[in-house]
């Protein structure tokens, strides 16, 4: 004899492959509905704070004196730098949100092992968080645009093929470093060794706030391969009306190949490491 | 009866007049014994402790040869027209002194104090909140010094050291890092989450930026000018401004004086505050 | 009087409260050298705000209170110097080696460096850990960690070892591994105080205990003496099917007193397999009955009118 009398229950069907990473970035925008406060200062104000320091303070300094408008061509320093800001932005705020968050997932709050342990696979939870991380880059972007325009930094529309190119270099740094950060089974120094020598000197050496070719020739070649120098010449190139078109192909490849790989990669990784 | 002695264990010691005004049993004289466990720490960790030192030093290439192209030559502050990496270099001495003394003793010091529950370890052996106190703002200045040391000699290396007084920016560059770890030790005893860290990047974040370290004061309106001048990273980079292109004046007392309230302040506050937190 | 200088730990009308709340309210302990002493009780019962006053990381609101003849208030470092302390959540160094969280530990008690290294050694192999000595503390089992942590509160050679919930999430064979290290000590005169909400753990190592509910000690013995005065010899445990289950008031005239809990009943008298028979006899047919001694935890369910549940 049965103890309990089961009622037959309808079984839902596993999420398709879209579908499934759709879910995982609707997981991520309900956490965010109520922390959304948390971020404010990291992807809204610190950019803020480098518009005002450099494109105004900093601007104040050199416009006007001819060893500015040979670098800028011209520009405004301030219409000059703020593309190249809001790619910086992308690509910290994304490198950011792709290493403690991603442990965490994994090793602290073990959000990943309780997706895992629904139908939704390891690569759903990657591109869903990755997704998700590409969503909130563009939206604090567009916030971004707004307050450049504000300070009158900003001198044509093209500004917004500027946003969509942060978004993907974001994207692209996001999917690398959450490879990384997937990797890793004990945070140690690897997440201050991957912030101090790769995203600080990707940052300082990418051409945000002075051409490369005014750094010393060894140091050059560091741009060539740092996603953001790409990011920086492209976003620049859209919001100045400056397009080159072969150059121009050339970095969106590169950004495009990055992000092919970084997706590949991070899948792959997330699928073995919550399904060993 | 007499209890029986623990070979090897010797008597507590005698506690310091000066730190009888603090609760009783707040001070063990042992506070060296953290730095001991930093040090053992700090060899795992070896990576995170050298990856400090380039910090500053990669914004001294970039920003000395990049946006120096931009600039050019600057007034310095005996009024001598100097490079601007020469004009930058001091300023990134005093902000890394700074940035390095805050972290050091806000997240550090959290994570120890709510996660780790390091402290609570400590506190059941002999020590008391003061030894922790100063034997984390101590290990916060031997790395605060090892980095300035590094920086002052990559300095040397490019030229930025035109004066005998800049020697006199390591025991200064203490100086500033001692006053920001003990505030920040006490800020971090205020602190309920992680969420209140954001309040440590609003402070420190506009400073770096805007005290000076990138261009000089003339560059602000007046009010503004007034401002700026009241921050502490701002007397900070003066001092070490004053001292690295040797523009040495009784002046610089002034700044100096700063600091010494900002450490009395903040250790005060942090040794009550811990032995409220950590003796509940 | 010759009692007082025996008692390591004398307390008196002892209170401890938080703002309005009264976690301890009014405790009389003594508790002798040599002996293991338990605070048996529920979460919030009032034992780890007791065990951190005794061991000087909590100043006492009211009463008094002496620990190794001294006053936690003013001799705070001296008596630390002395005692030793196993906490509730284990608050290992993750940044050190299993071996450093020994030595370091013991420098911060002043011992010196050479003591501290040959007492690490001893104690590695007294909690098992030799082979891991130099591994990081974060991949160690829970067991593991919990016997690192013991052997750290024992670098002082305490002469009072206090244990906050010692085994608590341990599986069986880490648990028995544990109180047979808890018992080599007691062997070796070391006076202990544990906290717990095990009963078979309060059976197994302390020789007297108190029963504390609410901030107040409800009774006082050994395990045996608190189980002869608050419950009887054996227990017989009765399920019933949701149908079948008849009143607590047709059980009670069977035996000395009857507990009824939400998924069975509890049965108190001297001899279960006479009550049993009398059940059948009655025309009860339970799901499943059970004879067992009594136990500590029917002491407990007769002391506070509950269960213990986290």
């Amino acid at each position: 004899m049965a103890l309990v009398e089961v009622p037959a229950r309808p079984a839902p069907d596993a999420p398709g492959r879209l579908r499934g990473a759709l879910i995982v970035a609707e997981h991520h925008w309900t956490w965010y509905r109520r922390n959304w406060r948390a971020t404010v200062v990291s992807s809204v104000l610190q950019p803020l704070l480098f518009l005002l320091a450099f494109g105004v303070g900093f601007g104040a300094l050199v416009d006007g004196t001819g060893r500015a408008a040979t670098a800028t061509g011209g520009v405004d320093y301030l219409v000059w730098l703020a593309p190249a800001l809001l790619a910086m932005s992308a690509v910290q705020t994304a490198a950011f949100e792709s290493t403690y968050p991603v442990l965490s997932g994994f090793k602290w709050q073990r959000g990943y092992h309780a997706m895992a342990a629904t139908p939704l696979t390891g690569a759903q939870i990657a591109v869903g968080h990755l997704g998700w991380i590409g969503a909130k880059m563009f939206a604090s972007g567009a916030i971004y645009v707004a307050v450049i325009a504000l300070f009158g930094g900003v001198q044509s529309v093209g500004i917004v093929v500027s946003l969509l190119v942060a978004t993907l270099a974001g994207m692209s740094v996001a999917s690398l470093v959450m490879w990384f950060a997937a990797t890793v089974e004990n945070e140690g120094s690897a997440f201050s060794a991957l912030f101090r020598f790769v995203v600080i000197p990707m940052t300082l050496f990418s051409g945000t706030f002075f051409p490369i070719d005014r750094l010393p020739v060894l140091v050059q070649p560091v741009a060539w391969v740092s996603p953001l120098w790409h990011a920086t010449e492209l976003a620049r190139s859209a919001a100045l009306d400056a397009w080159r078109p072969v150059a121009a192909a050339g970095h969106l490849a590169h950004l495009l190949v990055l992000l092919a790989v970084g997706t590949l990669l991070v899948t792959r990784r997330f699928a073995r490491r919550l399904a060993p | 009866m007499t209890s029986p002695t623990t070979p090897g264990m010797p008597a507590p010691p005698q506690v310091p007049p000066i730190l009888r005004m603090l609760p009783a049993g707040g001070y063990a004289g042992r506070s060296r014994m953290l730095l001991l466990r930093s040090a053992t720490a700090s060899r795992r960790t070896w990576m995170a402790f050298v990856s400090g030192f380039f910090e500053p030093v990669f914004y001294l290439i970039a920003m000395g040869q990049g946006l120096g192209s931009l600039v050019g030559e600057l007034p310095g502050p005996g009024g001598e027209m100097i490079s601007y990496a020469a004009f930058i270099a001091p300023g990134l001495l005093a902000a890394s002194a700074m940035n390095g003394a805050v972290f050091d003793s806000t997240y550090n010091v959290f994570f120890k104090l709510k996660y780790a529950r390091l402290y609570d370890a400590m506190l059941a052996t002999p020590l008391g909140p003061v030894d922790i106190a100063l034997g984390e703002i101590g290990w916060a200045l031997i790395r605060g010094g090892l980095y300035a040391t590094g920086f002052l000699s990559v300095m040397a290396a490019f030229g930025l050291l035109t004066s005998p007084w800049a020697l006199l920016a390591l025991p200064a560059a203490l100086v500033v890092a001692f006053a920001f770890a003990a505030i920040g030790m006490a800020a971090t005893s205020f602190m309920r989450s992680w969420q209140d860290f954001d309040l440590v990047t609003l402070a420190i974040l506009p400073m770096f930026l805007f005290a000076t370290t990138f261009y000089p004061l003339s560059v602000y309106p007046r009010w503004l000018q007034l401002v700026v001048g009241c921050l502490p990273l701002f007397h900070a980079v003066e001092l070490m401004r004053a001292l690295t292109t040797g523009a040495v004046h009784l002046g610089l007392l002034g700044h100096l004086a700063y600091f010494l309230v900002m450490i009395a302040l903040g250790i005060t506050v942090a040794a009550r505050r811990l032995d409220v937190l950590l003796l509940k | 009087m010759p009692n007082v200088s025996d008692a390591l730990v004398q307390a008196r009308g002892l209170r401890k409260r938080f703002g309005s709340f009264e976690a301890v309210r009014g405790i009389d302990v003594d508790v002798a050298r040599g002996e293991v002493f338990g605070f048996l009780g529920p979460n919030g019962a009032g034992k780890s705000s007791t065990m951190r006053m005794i061991a000087c990381v909590s100043p006492r609101t009211e009463g008094s209170l002496q620990v190794l003849g001294m006053d936690p208030g003013s001799d705070g470092p001296r008596i630390r110097a002395r005692i030793g302390v196993v906490p509730q959540l284990d608050n290992l160094d993750a940044e050190l080696s299993v071996r450093e969280n020994l030595e370091i530990y013991g420098r911060y008690f002043g011992l010196s460096r050479r003591h501290v290294r040959a007492k690490a050694a001893e104690l590695l192999e007294f909690a098992q850990l030799a082979e891991r000595a130099g591994d990081p503390v974060e991949p160690l089992s829970g067991g593991m960690k919990r016997r690192l942590t013991i052997a750290r509160s024992l670098v002082n050679d305490p002469e009072l070892l206090l244990l906050d919930e010692p085994t608590t999430g341990l599986d069986p064979q880490a648990r028995h591994l544990l109180w047979d290290r808890l018992y080599r000590l007691k062997r070796d005169g070391v006076t202990q105080i544990i906290t717990t909400h095990y009963m078979d753990e309060a059976e197994q190592l302390c020789d007297r205990l108190v029963v504390m509910d609410g901030g107040v000690i409800v009774a006082e013995g050994s395990p045996t003496e608190l189980i002869e005065r608050y419950s009887t010899r054996e227990v017989l445990e009765l399920r019933f099917t949701p149908e079948a289950r008849p009143e607590a008031g047709v059980l009670e005239p069977l035996v000395d007193r009857v507990e009824e809990l939400p998924d069975r009943f509890l049965l108190y008298t001297a001899d279960g397999e006479r009550a049993q028979a009398e059940l059948a006899r009655a025309g009860l047919t339970p799901l499943s009955a059970l004879v067992r001694r009594s136990s500590l935890e029917d002491v407990f369910l007769r002391l506070t009118g509950r269960t213990l549940v986290d």
